[in-house]
């Protein structure tokens, strides 16, 4: 085996702090390691093409880079490997960039010491690394977009167009979404039907696109190029391919209920059309209103009413259609289920509800709609107030975020119903009570300003409350004018609330089946703040529009585009690669006990005939749990092998001075170690005792390795991993748990305080508490009553014993 | 006159003593008024709750001096509403305490009305001396 | 069918010995009536008044803990059976004892500090809960007291005041701070009318009513006002600094305004007596400043 090893100085960033050559020197020194070298910047071209020389030169078969984390340039290297001729997977990333020279930047000698030590680690690993092959697998052209409205229309234009077979689910009666209801749009004034209704009627005429309205999924699973997804597709009563929408039925129809789409202020009949430029165009009924359906549900034969059958010259109704259930095979899934405003009944002081002219800001959208179509509609009054961030920025009700349209849409409808009444020749006093504006989008500014200068005024102060007069409905608001600090205490004709956003119903269940995580704010969350913003953690599942947050049309078209393209790299190339890291089965151990059949979360392992057990690569997700419970050690998992893990614990508890004590972290690669990274960047310091080995799933740790590690001389370690909701690896934290508290009895046989071994999960956030933790640790190792080499050599002798008793 | 006023770290000082004695995180206040747009005696205060609070913010004393601090009969009408969770009681009486942990009394005892003291609900009298004697 | 008796730790406050004689009365008939025994926390001491709002100074919680001792300790002498909710009639008793009750339960070091302090007395473990009697007689049901109605007030028009007490802070509530219902669900029960209006949970003035009289007597104008707009015929608490300046005040308003109309204020208790068909002396009418019999006179004969 001819090892080389790389030490970078990263342009001082590492070099500044620790002695480059020496640790070079130091890797020179070790079996195998034919070439050492120190470089200014490995990943540069120049670098590159050194690694790739030498490689030919010296005929390296394998190589190590100490350098920054394997999460930042790991895939580079791989790639160099390849070009010269190599395997990727024959290459280590010692990371001394995160977790020594920016960690321990204070104590430049034994951070020199520690750099040696932590390439001696993945120099251990690097000699055992196999020549692997990523893992291919087939994957078609198929996209459920959830979600019919501007960014679920938005996405699927944009996949339909380039080909890709979309599936559209919409469970309301029409697409267009929250943008269909809107009067006009910030901050140039078009109005949202006109700009819209193409889009709309784009997709009912698009070849690649299937629409389902009126349709909820029911569930879904698989994986990414192999979702399985079931839905219902519910009955409208309405033959589509026969109706004409002439609206004769709607006429005949005796039953007024509030209408939805008008937000309440006004009436529909129940057999209807959302609106007029639904697509689908078609008539439906609502089953909740109609008598006919209504009383079938008591008595299934029921003839009742029926006026609108009788009405209908196409002959288009029947009210014996039935829910109907479709299957689809789906590759990848674009998430863009929306928004509900808040429920401004949860803000009682307000008096929506109670008070008839307290309106929210929707309505308001549908009163100007109603007023353009020279429709009958609610007088507003000449008073207009309008009261910002209601459901938003409040803690009271545990929302804390903004909700980012509120302010540009009361200054939308304060133009509107400003220049309405302009053109009317009527006087309109209106009043904008906000917090803060927020007017930060292209051209909104200046939205903002030409409203103020229209004679819009607005006035800082949240109002304390609204009261009724018990007479005259009007209504008066009590309100700090907090930049003159005066007391405003006047009527109004009219009260609007600018209601904030929040995730929908349908988006909750949305989440639930899809097990996605939410921030805190209840919003779907994305799998990196910026870099990431469109993924989710599920690879394959994408999100797009208010879903993911408060957004306004223009951020959710872009994000809708970005879900479609982040979508078609995924698909285009008819094949994607994913890690060779699976379990795997060494024969000659395994003596088909059968113990690790149950522990597998998605059931990979199974009898292939009475004495082989065969783990099911296609269904492996790599977590490791199975490994713990092998008495034979029988069971691996590639890329994080047996062997290697307890090589590279030996390395991190080599060269151990009297009386010095370690701490060693099990690092998850998704939350904790990228923790560590981020520690790293932000130059946060902890104590240097300590050394990070990464795995896949803390599920991977397993008693045995956990055990052997006290035995080599660690003194205390700690296990960290992702909280449950945001791990990729069904069931882990328990698994975990379960191996920690085997861990824990066993040390407490052998007189060894069991806290020596800790879990924790973390967010990637929580760059205190990492630091904390490792303090902790670290106190933990250097307790008094040290670990005596005679508790080490008993734990050693009993091992198995104590692992699997008889 | 426009006064001119000193924001340095003497002003801390007593904002960090307020914040003790009341346990409120007064720097995280936004001033947004919802406070005063809920207190019911406005009318009889000099200047307005949120102003109190923004006076402790920027550790200006004479916020000792005002009449708010006195009327406020932590009826929580604010730290209901309050978008910041704050308790704008807490403040007030955090307020009082500094003068009235030096002894200094609000209220003479012997104003009151030796004919209604015998009406006067015990929760009254006892309520007054809590918040309004040293 | 028989109906077990509920026994429960009942803790009056010193008003409801004086001045507030008619609210411990009335209620304690009432009750009767309904199949609750009210039974007197043996050696009582102040609740505290007012609940301490600074946070470096723990020690005014020390009263009303002493109290809740008194509950665990009923229980254990089998004075009452495994019953830790401490009844409450004074709003302000039920305010500062659950607050203070919160105060201990949810922090162990708190909770350590007040018994160390009172390390003469049994440590208090942290079981009881402190409720009102509104709050009781919603969850037995405000059904059971319809049931036992004798007298239905019919057509009589009520404001239900909450004040401040019941209701805030937030996480002591008795009903949804702003919107609450509850005094209005019971109002219902005795067949009465509950007015909807605006003024039910704002501060009466308080304890302003020594030092700043006329800041109380300009809020309660307001509130009684308001209730008259939306045609009450009386309004009813269960506050006794309330009920004192809700109508002990109508007198200095009466003085600066000819115009005023004046109204009863009655504790619910009173009314819960009225309606249950119980004579007079539950009433405990003459000590209202305002008399309550010509508005209820169709009740009474």
């Amino acid at each position: 085996m001819r090892i080389a090893v790389y030490v970078c100085h990263c342009g001082g960033n590492i070099s500044d702090v620790i002695d480059v050559q020496e640790v070079a020197k130091f890797a020179d020194e070790q079996d195998e390691v034919v070439l050492a070298k120190h470089y200014s910047h490995m990943c540069s071209n120049q670098g590159q093409n050194m690694l790739i020389e030498d490689i030919r030169k010296h005929e390296i078969d394998k190589v190590v880079i100490s350098a920054c984390s394997p999460l930042f340039h790991g895939e580079t290297f791989k790639s160099v490997l390849e070009k010269a001729g190599l395997n990727p997977y024959l290459v280590e990333m010692v990371n001394i960039r995160e977790q020594c020279a920016w960690v321990h930047y204070d104590e430049p000698r034994r951070s020199t010491e520690k750099a040696k030590s932590l390439t001696a680690i993945g120099i251990e690993k690097v000699r055992r690394n196999s020549a692997l092959e990523k893992l291919q697998q087939d994957i078609g052209k198929n996209v459920l977009v959830i979600g019919g409205g501007i960014a679920g229309i938005q996405a699927s234009l944009d996949l339909g167009e380039a080909g890709f077979n979309v599936h559209l689910v919409e469970q309301k009666p029409t697409i267009g979404g929250r943008m269909a209801q809107l009067s006009r749009t910030f901050p140039t004034n078009d109005c949202a039907a006109c700009i819209l209704g193409p889009k709309m009627s784009d997709v009912g005429n698009n070849k690649n696109i299937n629409l389902y309205t009126n349709s909820e999924i029911q569930d879904i699973s698989g994986t990414l190029g192999d979702f399985h997804v079931q839905m219902t597709k519910n009955p409208t009563y309405v033959d589509p391919d026969s109706c004409v929408s002439c609206g004769v039925c709607a006429d005949a129809c005796p039953v007024k209920v509030d209408d939805e789409f008008q937000w309440g202020i006004s009436k529909r009949k129940a057999i209807y059309i959302p609106v007029d430029f639904a697509v689908p165009n078609k008539f439906l009924i609502d089953e909740n209103s109609c008598l006919r359906l209504k009383a079938r549900r008591k008595n299934s034969d029921s003839q009742v009413c029926g006026l609108c059958a009788k009405a209908c010259p196409q002959d288009s109704i029947s009210f014996e259609q039935k829910p109907e259930q479709i299957e689809l095979d789906i590759d990848t899934i674009i998430v863009a289920t929306g928004y509900d405003v808040f429920n401004a009944k949860e803000k009682p002081e307000y008096g929506y509800g109670k008070f008839e002219k307290v309106l929210i800001a929707p309505q308001m959208e549908r009163i100007i709609v109603q007023q353009g179509e020279g429709k009958k509609t609610r007088d507003i009054g000449k008073r207009i107030a309008f009261i910002q961030c209601v459901g938003s920025r409040d803690e009271q009700l545990g929302r804390e975020y903004c909700s980012r349209v509120c302010c540009m849409y009361a200054t939308k409808l304060a133009q509107l119903i400003r220049h309405s009444a302009q053109v009317a020749g009527q006087e309109k006093d209106i009043y904008v009570f906000y917090t803060d504006m927020r007017t930060f989008g292209k051209g909104y500014e200046e939205y903002y300003k030409q409203t103020q200068k229209m004679g819009v005024k607005f006035i800082r102060g949240r109002p304390g409350e609204i009261s009724e007069d018990p007479f005259t409905k009007k209504l008066t608001v009590t309100v700090e004018d907090t930049l003159n600090r005066q007391i405003i205490q006047s009527e109004f004709d009219t009260v609007i609330l600018s209601v904030g956003l929040q995730l929908s119903a349908g988006g909750e269940k949305i989440a639930d089946i899809l097990n996605l995580p939410k921030s805190t704010d209840g919003f779907l969350q994305e799998a990196h703040p910026k870099f990431k913003p469109v993924d989710t953690q599920t690879e394959g599942i994408f999100v797009a529009g208010t879903a993911q947050g408060p957004k306004d049309i223009p951020d959710s078209v872009a994000q809708a585009s970005a879900t479609a393209s982040r979508a078609i790299r995924l698909m285009n190339q008819g094949k994607i690669f994913n890690e060779p890291m699976k379990a795997f089965i060494h024969t000659e151990k395994c003596d088909a006990c059968g113990k690790c059949l149950n522990i597998c979360p998605h059931k990979a392992i199974a009898f292939s005939s009475k004495s082989i057990v065969r783990i099911n690569q296609n269904i492996c997700k790599g977590c490791g749990s199975c490994i713990a419970s092998c008495p034979k050690d029988a069971i691996d998992l590639q890329m994080f092998t047996n062997e290697q893990l307890s090589k590279e614990v030996k390395a991190a508890l080599s060269n151990k001075k009297e009386g010095e004590r370690r701490a060693l972290i099990f690092a998850d690669n998704m939350c904790t170690y990228k923790l560590a990274d981020s520690v790293g960047t932000a130059k946060k310091s902890y104590p240097i005792e300590t050394r990070i080995i990464r795995i896949p799933s803390s599920s991977r740790v397993s008693p045995k390795l956990i055990l052997q590690a006290f035995i080599l001389g660690a003194d205390a370690i700690f296990i960290g991993d992702c909280e449950e909701k945001s791990t990729p690896f069904k069931d882990s934290i328990q698994a975990t748990e379960c191996n920690v508290r085997v861990a824990k009895d066993i040390l407490k046989k052998v007189g060894i305080a069991d806290n020596r071994i800790n879990f924790f999960q973390f967010v990637t956030v929580m760059l205190p508490k990492f630091v904390n933790f490792m303090h902790q640790t670290v106190e933990i190792a250097k307790q008094k009553n040290p670990i005596t080499l005679e508790q080490r050599r008993i734990l050693e002798d009993n091992l198995q014993e104590y692992l699997f008793p008889n | 006159m426009i006064k001119k006023i000193i924001i340095d770290s003497e002003g801390n000082k007593f904002l960090e003593k307020i914040e003790t004695i009341s346990g409120e995180k007064i720097t995280s206040c936004d001033q947004c008024g919802v406070c005063t747009g809920s207190c019911p005696f406005t009318d009889n205060m000099d200047i307005t709750p949120s102003n109190v609070m923004r006076k402790v913010q920027l550790g200006q004393k004479e916020v000792l001096e005002t009449k708010t601090i006195w009327v406020c009969a932590s009826c929580l009408h604010c730290m209901t509403r309050c978008p910041r969770g704050l308790d704008l009681s807490k403040v007030a009486e955090a307020l009082r305490q500094i003068s009235l942990r030096e002894a200094i009394d609000n209220f003479d005892i012997d104003q009151i009305d030796k004919e209604e003291t015998k009406k006067l609900p015990p929760i009254a009298l006892v309520g007054s001396f809590r918040k309004l004697t040293g | 069918m028989r109906e077990n008796k509920l026994r429960i730790p009942y803790y009056p406050g010193c008003t409801l010995k004086a001045n507030a004689k008619n609210f411990e009365v009335s209620a304690l008939h009432s009750m009767e009536k309904l199949g609750i025994e009210m039974i007197e926390l043996p050696r009582w001491n102040c609740c505290g008044v007012v609940e301490s709002l600074t946070a470096d100074d723990k020690m005014r919680h020390l009263a009303p803990v002493r109290n809740l001792i008194r509950v665990e300790e009923m229980n254990e002498a089998g004075i009452v059976d495994d019953e830790f909710r401490l009844l409450t009639l004074c709003s302000m008793c039920f305010n500062t004892l659950k607050r203070s009750n919160k105060f201990v339960r949810e922090d162990q070091e708190n909770l350590d500090l007040i018994n160390d302090f009172m390390y003469q007395e049994p440590d208090y473990q942290g079981k009881v809960e402190v409720i009102h009697l509104f709050e009781l007689l919603a969850d037995r049901g405000f059904s059971r007291i319809t049931e036992k109605i004798e007298k239905k007030l019919e057509k009589l028009n009520v404001a239900a005041y909450y004040g401040c007490m019941l209701l805030r802070p937030r996480n002591i509530s008795i009903d949804d701070a702003e919107n609450p219902n509850i005094i209005e669900n019971f109002v219902s029960a005795l067949g009465a009318n509950p007015v909807n209006w605006h003024n039910k949970h704002r501060c009466c003035g308080s304890y302003h009513t020594l030092s700043n009289k006329q800041l109380v007597v300009d809020s309660v104008k307001e509130i009684i006002q308001d209730a008259q707009k939306n045609r009450a015929e009386i309004i009813i608490t269960s506050c006794p600094l309330c009920a004192f300046n809700l109508d002990q005040r109508q007198k200095e308003i009466k003085e600066q305004d000819d115009n005023f109309r004046q109204m009863p204020i009655l504790y619910f208790t009173q009314l819960l007596a009225l309606a249950l068909g119980l004579g007079k002396e539950s009433f405990g009418f003459d000590q209202n400043y305002i008399d309550p019999e010509p508005v209820l006179k169709r009740f009474l004969e």
